[in-house]
């Protein structure tokens, strides 16, 4: 028998991380898609709980959530440390002062 | 009476997960959704977490607690490397040179 409130709720995560990929495929500068990369990576440690609780399996899936947050934190600095370094082409079309000899 | 406790705290976590997803899809530029984005996700994700925690609490036996103490480790990390994150991606963003969004201009 499955937990009808785990699986509400385990849906309803779900349908906020396909709202988020909106942002994460249209977003006009690249650091709009890293926050939204990130804000799915934290859905889906909470979505490996509730599916966890689903399965009855909550020992194994715990792992894979710790697994998953250091990944996503690990990825996050990752993109903003390379994009600090070289400069995302399209931050111009986000009204930055593209021209002035930055790094 | 955990039961209870746990539910409410799931159901606070999807709410504020659900604000940060309506302010990341609404707000007119990066900084202001980064805003959105990054306070409600750590504390929605916090609050979840941690009725798993409870959840998992629930029978008293050993491997149990043990998931329990597996899960407030999940919350205590999240609870430090969210900001972290939020702050390395908006220091970057001001580097490279990202402009704060003024009132009446055109979202982007």
């Amino acid at each position: 028998m499955m937990n009808p409130f785990m699986l509400g709720g385990a849906v309803a995560i779900l349908l906020l991380m396909l709202a988020a990929l909106y942002r994460l495929v249209w977003g006009p500068t690249v650091f709009d898609r890293i926050v939204s990369a990130n804000m799915i990576g934290t859905k889906t440690t909470a979505l490996l709980l509730f599916i966890g609780v689903l399965y009855e399996h909550l020992e194994m899936f715990v792992d894979i959530a710790i697994a998953y947050t250091l990944l996503n934190f690990i990825t996050t600095l990752a993109a903003a440390k390379y994009f600090q370094r070289r400069p995302p082409v399209d931050a111009s079309a986000a009204g930055t002062a593209g021209e002035e000899g930055k790094p | 009476m955990i039961d209870l406790v746990s539910t409410v705290l799931i159901a606070a976590g999807i709410l504020f997960f659900a604000f940060g997803v309506v302010g990341l899809l609404r707000f007119p530029d990066f900084y202001t959704r980064l805003h959105a984005a990054g306070k409600s996700d750590s504390l929605g994700s916090v609050l979840i977490v941690t009725g798993f925690a409870l959840y998992s609490l629930k029978t008293l036996s050993a491997p149990a607690v043990l998931v329990a103490i597996k899960i407030f480790f999940i919350a205590l990390f999240i609870f430090i490397a969210s900001p972290t994150a939020t702050h390395a991606i908006t220091q970057t963003a001001m580097s490279v040179g990202v402009k704060p969004w003024e009132k009446g201009e055109k979202r982007r």
